[in-house]
């Protein structure tokens, strides 16, 4: 038989404040008013394959259910159409929570081992922080080298194509005075933004 | 003003509102303070001033203690100004001898440090007791009231306070824009909860208004213009021309099927455009008054210099010796004087096609929910048959999708709370015509109201899907085999957890309830205020929710916000009784603080002319001097700032008033 | 001559070179100068959205800071992810203070400055609302008669922020492709869906899946080709049928960048235009317009 979960949720399963700290990103303030209509996940072309709907999503943010969320295969699965943001009945940014529920799952790093999704993400991040551009074939090979070999394999025959059309470069691109950049990323590191005052809008006063 | 001779002994009374006021300002200590002003006789804090007790208390107080002065420290004096003038008169002195100080939706309320407020309602009382030994007496004046009434929307609820009012013997004025009288209702085929057939209980009623002696029909007319005050309305009314003289007109109909068109050829309004009509037409069987009209846009005798002499005029030639129809008849303007209005102009439905995503105007199988009231009606573009846009085929699956252009802030933000009872009105109705399997596709299920529940019940047993969640989007892109030719509907069935598609042959839109596009316009030729979504505002959405600010202007229906039939008849019936409260009493007493001009000092410039919102400044061109008419004067005060040489002066607001509560305000350390 | 800051991006350097390509002649054949912006960055992509937002945004400040020293000119961003992003940070600068604090102490570091007022623009914006229909009309050679377009906006341009065109139903590129002799397939309804963006390349199943769907629906509704405003989507539905015929059925339609087809329509040169860099090359295109005809 199938090893049982236990599916009940206790307080103690909450990670309180969680919601609160996403919702106080700018942009993200809306959740509070969300009406759980799935109209999000109704519009989303990836819903197709997620484990959580986007407006599960949205719940289990507000609700506090950090572990769960951010675990969730959804987060990255969004291609970041933006179709839920627009059509959203309370305006609230999807899209944008779910890039924020994205940084906070590299952060902590609790992303699927071997999920290449956020590996796509950090070796991009690493490229552009490093080179100031981006070569595309190169991240690709890097990704699946790192998660999946055999199916760097599979691509060969992509990359063969990209190359016999001139679209595969076997330099990596850059910038002239990555210096610049460098420097500029790391007065970034210095600042510590939560601490700028005015970063979380003020909240409305409750009545 | 002997009185003002007299030495000034004011009583003051700070009142707890409960707790509202006591929980944040310190009662007794703001008591006690004023207590130690000059003129003050005595100082009270009292629990509920507006209770009977209280009342009680100033009389007794006025006469044991023989104030001549009284100030209230409580609540608006938009609540209660009305109830404390009456105590003081009550104790034998001039009402106006009282001031009224707002400390609770002024300080209390809005207020969280409980020393500051303390000290903010004694700021504010000292400022009342330096201005309330400047008043002066003041006498309201008693104005009379025509006794007749003018209803503007002939609609369900614009048909109820009409009858009402006649029934009781008061002379009404109906005006409805449209050719008949039924708004809505009359588009209808059956009503929730209990799916009584709308015509059987609409018909005799439009028939009663259309014969009542006391009722005069304007129909296929609008209000142009509206001046004076309450009691005493000048009204304008605008009759659109029909090119039928209606008190010839029999309504045999004989000129519809004489027209040189053989087949009827042009949208028609009433079936939603689902149907086809002749230039001349009467817009349904039932309609009121049973007048025919003629469409000028379209009849080719109007269209004479454009087209050759094609039309014979056989409409004419058909209505014979009764030579109702008149091609030369134009618009005509009516003038008439009442002392009451009703509002109920009603609403327009949402245009689906604002939410692109549905469908609506691309997809044939889309549908409003009107145009589904008219497909189901038995006399209506298809006689009752369900079919497609086609003319054949029957829908064997349909959707239904709630809140359309409602609850969304990008549309319409409030819930128009009948859409869904009537989807499931349309539910039962298409289910019960074609067979279909029908889904419904929800935000939350709606349905407070006597046999509300219960009929959401049948609907149920009925087997009809009920899916929540709110729609994505309709397609006509395909991608499994069932879905082909078909609309598919996308959306999470948030109960089951997942995304579904479901292909259907007809979606139909709950569209909302929205003010008129052109509500703002009848806002302003009323003086009515609207709320930020454009409904009229009520006085008080409790206490007085079918009056307006604007006084013997009442609202009812639709107009004022989203509503069910029932609730629309009982705010009918709520207006044509304030209506006759009115009427019955005979006269209004107005209220004394208006502006009036000192002639001597008025130079004559003519600023104040233009500004006055209820033109109720004349100017006297001989003596090159302004004068203000009392009774239409509302006490605003604009002239009074305006006026440069400052010779216009408010009752109630005058110099002397206003600088010695300014003063008393200073005064407070 | 009017003067564009020019903000190409990394994929138009590299597999979305096609698109620069044909940009940059339809440009100038329209009296357009495109300057490149020095030594710019990447743009700070949605990928990297993911990692940190406000750097993200640092690297499009460098960028619209760069542009802000040509002088107060609006800036091109032809990819659809640099145009949104650049457009996005001018937003988060605009909504947030403190966001902008971090900008400008980044920015002052590498002697620039950014007032946040740069107009970012799309080609295809500029193309139909300032040069206009007319214009472009003048220069077509051999209006593309015959040749059935389904054009595919993508997301980005549209969502979140639509500047020039309805978020539903964006007609822009429907009105160019007629301009320049295209029959176009009325109401595409999956013109604004997504393409899958970067899920083809890391999580095939989802991604390729969104891909697909437009491609089957393009060639149901009877199109030759599909016209593109963006690398990704160019290489999304250009770049994967092998696998997608693998996995579900062949749906070969070639997908080239609406820039390439006003290219074709101006009598350029189908090599010059880049189009051979494609995996599904366009059909033998029919004799009218093979050829450029002598002007
Ligand atoms: C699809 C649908 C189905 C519904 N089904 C039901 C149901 O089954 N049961 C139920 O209880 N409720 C139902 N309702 C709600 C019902 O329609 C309303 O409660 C009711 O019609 C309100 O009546 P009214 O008189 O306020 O407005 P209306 O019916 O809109 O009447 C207003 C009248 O005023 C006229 N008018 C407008 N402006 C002017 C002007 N400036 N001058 C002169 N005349 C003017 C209009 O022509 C119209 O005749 C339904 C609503 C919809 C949209
Ligand atoms: S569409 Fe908006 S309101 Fe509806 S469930 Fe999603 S986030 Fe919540
Ligand atoms: S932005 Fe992400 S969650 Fe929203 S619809 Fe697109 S893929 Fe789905």
């Amino acid at each position: 038989m199938a090893e049982l979960l236990r599916t009940i949720k206790y307080e103690s399963d909450r990670v309180k404040g969680f919601g609160r700290e996403v919702m106080s990103v700018p942009g993200c303030e809306q959740l509070e008013s969300c009406i759980q209509c799935g109209t999000c996940s109704g519009v989303c072309p990836l819903s197709i394959y997620m484990d959580s709907t986007p407006r599960q999503v949205m719940e289990l943010v507000r609700s506090d259910f950090k572990n769960e969320v951010l675990h969730s295969r959804t987060i990255w699965l969004c291609a970041s159409c933006y179709a839920c943001t627009v059509e959203c009945p309370r305006q609230i940014r999807i899209t944008d929570i779910m890039y924020e529920l994205k940084q906070r799952a590299i952060h902590e790093g609790v992303y699927p081992k071997k999920f290449p999704i956020p590996v796509l993400a950090k070796e991009f991040h690493k490229m552009a922080h490093n080179h100031g551009r981006v070569t595309e074939n190169w991240l690709a090979t890097w990704m699946f080298l790192k998660t999946n070999w055999l199916a760097a394999i599979g691509m060969w025959k992509l990359g063969l194509g990209l190359f016999m059309r001139g679209r595969f470069s076997l330099k990596y691109e850059g910038i002239k005075r990555k210096g610049e950049l460098a420097r500029m990323m790391e007065t970034v590191d210095n600042i510590d933004i939560d601490k700028l005052t005015d970063v979380k809008p003020k909240r409305k006063p409750a009545h | 003003m002997e009185m003002n001779q007299k030495e000034i002994r004011i009583g003051f009374y700070v009142c707890h509102c409960g707790s509202n006021i006591a929980a944040m300002v310190d009662c007794p200590d703001v008591a006690k303070y004023v207590g130690t002003l000059p003129n003050v006789v005595l100082s009270r804090d009292y629990k509920y001033m507006c209770s009977d007790p209280g009342q009680e208390l100033i009389a007794k107080d006025i006469a044991e203690h023989k104030l001549n002065r009284i100030v209230v420290a409580s609540c608006s004096p938009l609540l209660h100004e009305h109830t404390f003038r009456g105590a003081v008169e009550a104790g034998g002195v001039n009402p106006f001898f009282f001031h009224m100080v707002n400390i609770r939706e002024h300080d209390s309320w809005v207020h969280t440090d409980r020393k500051e407020a303390t000290e903010k309602a004694k700021g504010l009382s000292q400022a009342a007791i330096a201005r309330v030994a400047k008043h002066k007496k003041l006498e309201q004046k008693k104005v009379p009231i025509h006794p007749d009434v003018l209803v503007v929307g002939g609609g369900i609820a614009g048909i109820h306070a009409a009858m009402t009012l006649a029934n009781a013997g008061k002379k009404v004025y109906l005006v409805e824009r449209e050719p008949s009288i039924g708004g809505h209702m009359a588009k209808f085929d059956k009503t929730f909860p209990t799916l009584d057939c709308a015509a059987c209980i609409l018909t005799p009623k439009m028939s009663a208004v259309g014969s009542h002696p006391n009722i005069t029909l304007l129909s296929y007319s609008e209000v142009t213009k509206m001046s004076g005050y309450v009691g005493n309305y000048d009204v304008t009314v605008k009759r659109k021309p029909r090119y039928i003289n209606e008190d010839l007109c029999t309504g045999c109909q004989d000129c519809i099927s004489h027209c040189v068109f053989k087949e009827p050829k042009f949208a028609d309004e009433f079936n939603e455009n689902l149907s086809k009509r002749r230039p001349v037409y009467i817009p349904f069987p039932q309609a009121t008054p049973q007048v025919v009209l003629i469409d000028p846009e379209v009849c080719l005798n109007f269209k004479r210099s454009v087209l050759t002499d094609k039309c014979k005029k056989t409409c004419v030639e058909a209505c014979g010796e009764k030579k109702a129809i008149d091609f030369t008849q134009k618009e005509t303007l009516l003038d008439i004087k009442v002392g009451t209005i009703i509002v109920s102009t009603g609403f327009q439905t949402f245009d689906a096609k604002r939410i692109p995503q549905y469908g609506y105007g691309k997809y044939p199988g889309v549908y409003t929910a009107l145009e589904i009231e008219r497909l189901v009606n038995t006399s209506g573009p298809t006689g009752g048959h369900v079919v497609l846009r086609d003319g054949k085929t029957e829908p064997k699956s349909i959707g239904i999708i709630h809140c359309v252009g409602s609850r969304d802030k990008k549309t319409n933000r409030w819930c128009s709370r009948v859409c869904c009872m009537y989807s499931m009105k349309l539910a039962h109705l298409l289910k019960e015509h074609t067979g279909a399997e029908v889904y419904n596709f929800y935000i939350d299920m709606r349905t407070p109201g006597k046999g509300y529940e219960e009929f959401y019940d049948k609907l149920l047993e009925e087997g009809n899907h009920f899916i929540r969640g709110r729609v994505g989007e309709v397609t006509d892109w395909a991608f499994t085999k069932e879905e082909e030719g078909k609309l598919v509907i996308r959306v999470e069935d948030t109960l089951a957890g997942y995304v579904r598609r479901i292909p259907v042959d007809m979606v139909v839109l709950a569209t909302g309830i929205e003010p008129h596009s052109d509500s703002n316009d009848v806002r302003r030729l009323f003086n009515m205020s609207c709320g930020s979504e454009g409904f009229f505002l009520e006085r008080h959405p409790k206490l007085a929710p079918v009056n307006t600010f604007n006084d013997g202007i009442y609202i009812a229906g639709c107009c004022q916000g989203p509503r069910d039939i029932p609730d629309t008849v009982a705010q009918a019936g709520a207006a044509a009784a304030e209506c006759m409260a009115l009427i019955d009493k005979g006269h209004i007493e107005q209220e004394p603080n208006t502006a009036f001009v000192l002639a001597d000092e008025c130079c004559g410039c003519k600023s104040c002319l233009p500004l006055c919102p209820y033109t109720a400044i004349t100017f006297d061109e001989a003596l090159g001097k302004a004068s203000i008419n009392e009774a239409l004067c509302k006490g605003c005060g604009t002239c009074v700032a305006a006026c440069p040489s400052g010779s216009i002066v408010q009752n109630l607001f005058d110099d002397e008033e206003i600088f010695s509560e300014i003063k008393g305000v200073l005064a407070y350390e | 001559m009017v003067k564009y800051s020019y903000f190409p991006g990394c994929s138009l350097k590299g597999t979305g070179r096609a698109y620069e390509e044909s940009l940059l002649p339809v440009m100038k054949a329209l009296d357009i100068e495109l300057e490149e912006l020095d030594d710019w960055n990447c743009c700070g992509a949605t990928a990297y959205m993911a990692v940190d937002e406000v750097k993200a945004c640092v690297m499009a400040s460098r960028n619209l800071a760069i542009a802000e020293k040509l002088g107060h000119r609006e800036l091109m961003a032809p990819c659809s992810a640099c145009y949104l992003v650049l457009n996005k940070t001018k937003h988060y600068i605009h909504e947030s203070p403190s966001v902008h604090h971090v900008l400008d102490e980044a920015l002052k570091v590498a002697n620039l400055s950014y007032s946040g007022n740069i107009p970012v623009k799309h080609p295809l914006d500029v193309l139909v609302n300032t040069i206009g229909l007319d214009a472009i009309k003048k220069r077509v050679k051999n209006p593309l008669k015959g040749l059935k377009v389904a054009p595919y906006y993508g997301c980005q341009i549209v969502r979140p922020y639509s500047t020039f065109d309805d978020q539903y139903n964006p007609t822009t590129m429907d009105r160019l492709l007629e301009a320049i002799g295209c029959t176009v397939v009325k109401d595409f309804p999956l013109k604004t869906r997504c393409c899958g963006g970067s899920l083809t390349g890391t999580l095939p199943e989802p991604g390729l899946l969104c891909s697909y769907i437009i491609l089957k629906e393009a060639l149901k509704r009877g199109a030759d080709v599909i016209a593109t405003v963006c690398p990704l989507c160019q290489f999304n539905l250009d770049g994967y049928h092998d696998k997608i015929e693998a996995k579900w059925e062949s749906v070969r339609i070639p997908t080239v960048y609406f820039t390439q087809l006003m290219g074709l329509a101006f009598g350029m040169n189908e090599r010059e235009l880049g189009l051979h860099r494609g995996f599904i090359p366009m059909k033998p295109l029919p004799a009218a317009f093979a050829q450029p005809v002598a002007t």
